[in-house]
């Protein structure tokens, strides 16, 4: 009883490990992180955990959404956590809210941040694409999808690492669904993560016929162009353009954001820039909250100029 | 085959999000309901497989204000059939229990294919492809931009984080939570729109769902307080730019 079981995404860091480790301590149970692949894991961010609880099958890597949902669900029935906590990656929008409606527990998404008390867990998520933050509250058992921006501290290898292999439930043996192959992206000869400077332009930019504004922007200050989801899913920019949870993730000195809302997906993405300049119309944008520099303006004038300027050196 | 669609609504890009002074819920009068950016994608892939395949496309929405609106666009796009699924009063903040009722419509339209948005801005409770795989019983994918779908089957391309991507076969029915078209969202006329609120009357279809006991209550809604606090640059466009470079140059990030 008391414990917090979190799903690790073998593809990511451990961070949701650190995230999670004051909820263990304030539920009174054990961190207990869930590994499951295809062989036994070795990483060293699950020195943070109490259990390591692994399942181990064939079934299990390359990744199918299935298996892992199976996964999961037979270790929520086995340890009964009292919190499971899932990073929002591709596994947790699959898993996640799955396995708490196979469970009948309760499931709030979105999460930057959580408390436990009077055995219930109250969490802040961002909703509207970030613009608000929504405060609900469950009893436990639940289950808590976390963003991934939410995910600062490395995790410290502090727990007590014990290794508890768990029976690779029934269904791995006679899954439907199968995976076929890998897919490379074509490489576009862009490389954002590298980039010194990014101008990157979101749905503001309005059309295609408007990027050339912006590239020429980005030509006047020797930076990279780049640009939001809604952008590159409407066809105005190459998908090798595209910054966020899905696309790039950068670290640039300048990050020049024009018209870009600020979605969690996106601030993913960008939030390791050392300098963050935003322009965009809206004043309520959740860029905003991640800018070190905004301006509430028209994105056209302020590149005209900005262009104009560097121009004239 | 039989695709469908879920049809969700969120505010139009752009529209001023306010909170209500309860904090329960934003001023609904500020802004325009259409159909949510995923489902849109969502949508779109579902008229590109009836064009390669054949296949009927039926846009599934709930009965809520604006839905009509919302597929009569789909319709527009593509859409064979339209139907509002009627569940009674629903909280918009439940995806949970909205799921339920979109897996009733479901049960009873029995689709070979179900296309939802990966995510809505609002779908606090889970997110609705999930929960249909858990509801259903069928096999699932989320994060999905691009489906192929023939002979009893769908192959999805799902991506993964820094843009990896893997291709997955899942026997229908099946449920894919759809990131992206294959391509951009297709443009419609206005003369197109019009005939389609003329011609698409969508079907109400009666759904029984119960609110799950396990379901979390909605605190408050407000602004997150800024982390960074941003500095916020005023004046013209012209003062704006002078004041940007003028960071750049003090930060170092313009050599001349």
């Amino acid at each position: 009883m008391g414990d917090v079981l979190v799903y690790i995404d073998p593809s990511i860091n451990g961070r949701l490990l650190a995230f999670a480790r004051p909820l263990a301590d304030a539920a009174g149970g054990a961190l207990v992180a869930l590994v499951a692949g295809s062989e036994r894991s070795g990483a060293e961010a699950l020195g943070a955990a109490d259990v390591v609880l692994e399942v181990t099958h064939p079934a299990l890597s390359p990744y199918v959404p299935e298996a892992h949902q199976a996964v999961l669900a037979a270790a929520i029935a086995e340890r009964a956590p009292d919190l499971v906590l899932v990073e929002n990656t591709t596994h947790g929008y699959d898993v996640a809210a799955a396995a708490a409606a196979a469970a009948g527990l309760p499931f709030i998404g979105y999460c930057v941040d959580a408390s436990l008390a009077g055995g219930e867990v109250e969490a802040v998520s961002g909703v509207y694409g970030g613009q608000l933050h929504a405060t609900s509250r469950t009893r436990l058992p639940a289950v808590l999808a976390v963003n991934s921006t939410a995910l600062h501290a490395e995790p410290s290898p502090t727990g007590a690492g014990e290794r508890v292999q768990l029976a690779p439930p029934p269904a791995l043996d006679s899954l439907r669904t199968r995976y076929v192959e890998a897919v490379e992206p074509p490489d576009e000869g862009v490389d954002l993560s590298s980039a010194d400077m990014i101008v990157c332009v979101g749905r503001g930019i309005g059309g295609a016929e408007n990027v050339e504004l912006a590239a020429d922007l980005a030509s006047a200050l020797g930076a990279e162009l780049a640009a939001s989801r809604p952008v590159v899913d409407s066809g105005w920019l190459p998908r090798a353009r595209q910054v966020g949870k899905s696309g790039a993730h950068v670290t640039p000195k300048l990050y020049l954001a024009l018209g870009v809302s600020g979605a969690p997906e996106h601030v993913e993405g960008m939030q390791g820039a050392e300098l963050v300049v935003a322009v965009n119309s809206d004043p309520g944008a959740a860029i905003f909250n991640v800018a070190h520099y905004g301006a509430v303006a028209d994105l056209f004038d302020v590149a005209d100029e900005l262009t104009a300027l560097l121009e004239e050196g | 085959m039989h695709i469908a669609v879920a049809v969700r609504l969120m505010p139009k890009a752009g529209d001023e999000i306010e909170v209500q002074p309860d904090g329960k819920d934003i001023d609904r009068e500020l802004v325009e309901m259409v159909i949510s950016e995923f489902d849109d994608q969502a949508l779109e892939e579902a008229v590109l497989i009836k064009e390669a395949t054949g296949a009927t496309v039926t846009a599934v929405g709930l009965r809520a204000e604006g839905v009509e609106p919302a597929l009569q666009v789909a319709y527009a796009r593509g859409a064979d059939r339209l139907v509002v699924a009627d569940a009674g009063e629903l909280d918009p903040y439940d995806s949970r229990t909205a799921s339920l009722a979109f897996a009733a419509a479901f049960r009873a339209l029995a689709p070979d294919l179900v296309l939802v948005g990966v995510q809505t801005p609002t779908d606090l409770f889970g997110q609705t492809a999930p929960h249909l795989a858990a509801d259903l019983g069928w096999p699932q994918a989320s994060v999905v931009v691009g489906v192929t779908a023939e002979d009893g089957s769908a192959r999805v391309v799902q991506e993964y984080a820094g843009g990896r991507l893997a291709v997955l076969e899942l026997p229908l029915p099946a449920v894919v939570g759809v990131q992206s078209a294959s391509s951009p969202p297709r443009y419609v006329s206005m003369g197109r729109l019009r005939q389609a609120m003329t011609e698409a009357n969508p079907e109400p279809l009666a759904v029984s769902v119960e609110v799950p006991a396990a379901t979390p209550a909605l605190v408050s809604l407000a602004r997150p307080e800024s982390r960074a606090g941003a500095t916020m640059l005023e004046g013209d466009a012209e003062e704006i730019a002078a004041q940007i470079v003028g960071v750049l140059r003090e930060r170092g990030a313009l050599v001349s």
